[in-house]
């Protein structure tokens, strides 16, 4: 990319920080140090902002480009991944959404241990919370590390470990000054900035093939080589049984995992009751199917514009697609249109991933301070827990950055998929079973997280993603016995199991009163904060 | 009109609803017959609200709309990801010029998705809210007297 190119998208950089740090410091200046303020931003959002702002935690630059560029090179199984972002949302609109703000303060474990022993419960859930936001904020890291030098077209090694530690220490002063208030905003603005991006892009791609779809997708398959067999499943997720079976594995996580992420729960109590919390979700609904609906337009309109061998050629991953796209939309690398659209697509990928991990690290940072230190130390005044929640944020940020460093040059490409399997297999079972089951017991739940995370986590060790193949992490070692990439299929249905028999096998009889306490809190949003 | 209390933002507004306002969450019996709240222990009262026959109308609303919702959209969605990686033969057969079986499978994802986000919304407005609003007010009043330990 040409100087012209990068100064432009610079500025554009710079602004979204300057706008972001001026909302930190806004919000700053009113903030009282409460709790409910830090974890939950005073719980006075509209369902319309916390819609905007659910979609934008949800829309990661893994969206915006990696899928549009899995599209522009493999046509249909792009599509095949999209869908279950979308589908997963009616499971958490459906058993979660409401249930969730009714019976919780500001995490996940608020809901699983108020009917049981509260330390193990917090304990275990806080764990696997911690564990699925780190593996995501390290996929999100790595991947804004490579990002950001590849469309700046600086791929030194420095550059790239700068760009890892801005990121890291943006998030951090983000979340630690601003909390839930100025993480919201943030992905507010963030949200409006890349679906008015997205639309534009996919109006010009539809106006260049006058609004004819179907001559669209032929033109895209034709170019990309394959024929038809570009708009059918199998040219990425086809093959052995073994990769269709990882896909199903993969699809699985997604759909189940969704209503586990802790940084999406955390949202439900931006609102002041169930029914906001319901009406934001059918927001997002709306805002992430619509935009989903345009990568799709933008990933067959690069096939079609840009074509595959360009796309690979920039990127072997496809994740330059949409910039190239927004290049040659207006107007060729050397027009003044041209240029424009670049640096706001880049711009926008990079907002997109600040937004991101600050949702992330502030979702965390409750885990830590309120389920972890919270129950390990037993004496913590509200006050004394926001500045541990505040410092845990800088620890998070510290960690992410030191992952990121560490993983800059390795395939982190599995780590949104395993992010998603571990939330669906140690967060759900524990969050539905309480929900739904009376003879639920304290076992149960530990049971249930454990035996969702450790199953996930060591099937992925002993998966190829680690060892055994070329393009594992350490592709010298071999101790792969696990064939897929995603353990979900197995660890998910092992969560539910062990969450049974921990329960079956429990001495303690369930507290009637309790259980009653949480089902007519859930439905009926009595007592709730 | 317009109300400040955030309680009552969304009972009449929204989409989906216009002149119309459906069926309505009448006959609904109420939590209790008298209040003797003074002197009960609050899971005394979060047990006698549940087993009120109000509270197991709710319920049981609730749970015939989410438990066939999940039970058929799963379904679904795992039929069409089971399809597309073990039939793509039949996905390939064309419909409609370039669009094909898949094609149409794909985006009939995001159709139902839409259309079962909006009958919940819809349910949930019209069948579910009035009631659980009373409920918690009921429950909330019983739950007062006992020194806050239910808040």
């Amino acid at each position: 990319m040409t100087g012209q190119h990068q100064t432009l998208a610079l500025m554009l950089f710079s602004a979204f920080v300057a706008v972001t740090l001026g909302i930190t410091t806004w919000v700053g200046r009113h903030r009282h140090g409460s709790a409910e303020e830090f974890y939950a931003g005073g719980r006075l959002f509209s369902p319309m902002e916390n819609g905007f702002a659910i979609a934008g935690d949800y829309m990661s630059a893994a969206s915006f480009l990696g899928v549009t560029g899995l599209i522009a090179l493999f046509g249909y199984d792009g599509l095949l991944y999209v869908v279950g972002f979308l589908v997963a949302w009616l499971l958490v609109l459906f058993l979660v959404a409401e249930l969730v703000r009714n019976c919780g303060r500001f995490t996940l474990a608020d809901v699983v241990a108020a009917r049981m022993r509260e330390r193990p419960v917090r304990i275990a859930v806080g764990t696997s919370s911690v564990t699925v936001s780190v593996l995501y904020l390290v996929a999100q890291m790595v991947g804004a590390g490579s990002l950001v030098a590849l469309l700046l077209g600086r791929t030194s090694q420095a550059a790239q470990a700068w760009t890892v530690i801005a990121v890291g220490a943006l998030m951090v002063i983000y979340v630690s000054f601003g909390g839930m208030r100025a993480t919201t905003w943030i992905q507010i603005v963030k949200a409006v900035l890349l679906l008015a991006g997205t639309v534009a892009l996919t109006v010009l791609v539809l106006v260049r093939f006058h609004g004819d779809v179907d001559r669209l997708l032929s033109t895209a398959a034709e170019r990309s080589g394959h024929g038809t067999a570009f708009l059918a499943p199998g040219l990425k997720y086809g093959g052995s049984w073994t990769a269709r079976l990882d896909f199903i594995s993969l699809g699985l996580a997604l759909v189940l995992g969704t209503a586990g992420l802790p940084h999406i729960l955390s949202r439900f109590y931006t609102v002041p009751t169930a029914r906001a919390a319901r009406r934001s979700v059918i927001w997002s609904v709306g805002l992430i199917g619509g935009f989903y609906l345009m990568t799709i337009v933008l990933g067959f309109g690069a096939a079609a514009i840009v074509g595959p061998d360009a796309v690979r050629g920039s990127n072997a991953a496809g994740n330059t697609a949409v910039p190239l796209l927004a290049l040659d939309l207006g107007g060729g690398a050397d027009s003044t249109g041209g240029t424009v659209l670049f640096a706001v697509v880049a711009a926008v990928a990079f907002a997109t991933i600040l937004a991101v991990v600050a949702g992330i690290t502030l979702a965390s940072s409750a885990s830590v301070a309120h389920d972890l230190y919270a129950s390990l130390r037993r004496r913590a005044a509200p006050r004394g827990e926001v500045t541990v929640a505040r410092l845990a944020a800088v620890g998070i940020g510290v960690v992410a950055i030191a992952l990121g460093l560490l993983a800059r040059d390795l395939n982190v490409a599995f780590l949104v998929g395993l992010a998603f399997a571990v939330a669906a297999s140690a967060n759900l079972p524990a969050l539905l079973y309480s929900l739904f089951w009376r003879g639920f017991t304290t076992r149960g739940a530990v049971w249930a997280v454990y035996g969702g995370l450790v199953p996930a986590l060591v099937l992925v060790v002993l998966s190829p993603v680690v060892s055994g193949s070329p393009d594992s992490l350490f592709p010298g070692l071999d101790f792969q016995y696990f064939p897929l990439q995603n353990p979900g299929i197995v660890s998910v249905p092992l969560g539910f199991l062990a969450g049974w028999l921990g329960t079956v096998t429990s001495p303690e009889i369930p507290d009637e009163a309790k259980h009653a306490e949480t089902e007519v809190r859930s439905l009926t949003g009595a007592g709730a904060v | 009109m317009s109300y400040e209390d955030p309680w009552y933002d969304a009972l009449a507004s929204g989409w989906g609803e216009s002149a119309e306002s459906g069926p309505g969450p009448a006959a609904v019996p109420l939590a209790r017959a008298a209040d003797e709240a003074a002197d009960v222990d609050p899971g005394e009262v979060y047990l006698e609200v549940q087993r009120s026959a109000a509270f197991q109308e709710v319920r049981s609303r609730y749970r015939r709309f989410v438990v066939p919702g999940t039970v058929a959209f799963l379904v679904w969605y795992v039929a069409y990801v089971v399809a597309a990686t073990s039939a793509p033969g039949l996905m390939a057969r064309p419909v409609a010029g370039a669009v094909n079986v898949a094609m149409v499978a794909g985006l009939g994802q995001f159709l139902t998705t839409f259309l079962l986000t909006w009958a919940y919304a819809r349910h949930a407005r019209l069948r579910r809210d009035r009631a659980a609003l009373e409920l918690r007010w009921d429950t909330q009043e019983l739950t007062r007297g006992i020194g806050g330990g239910a808040r």
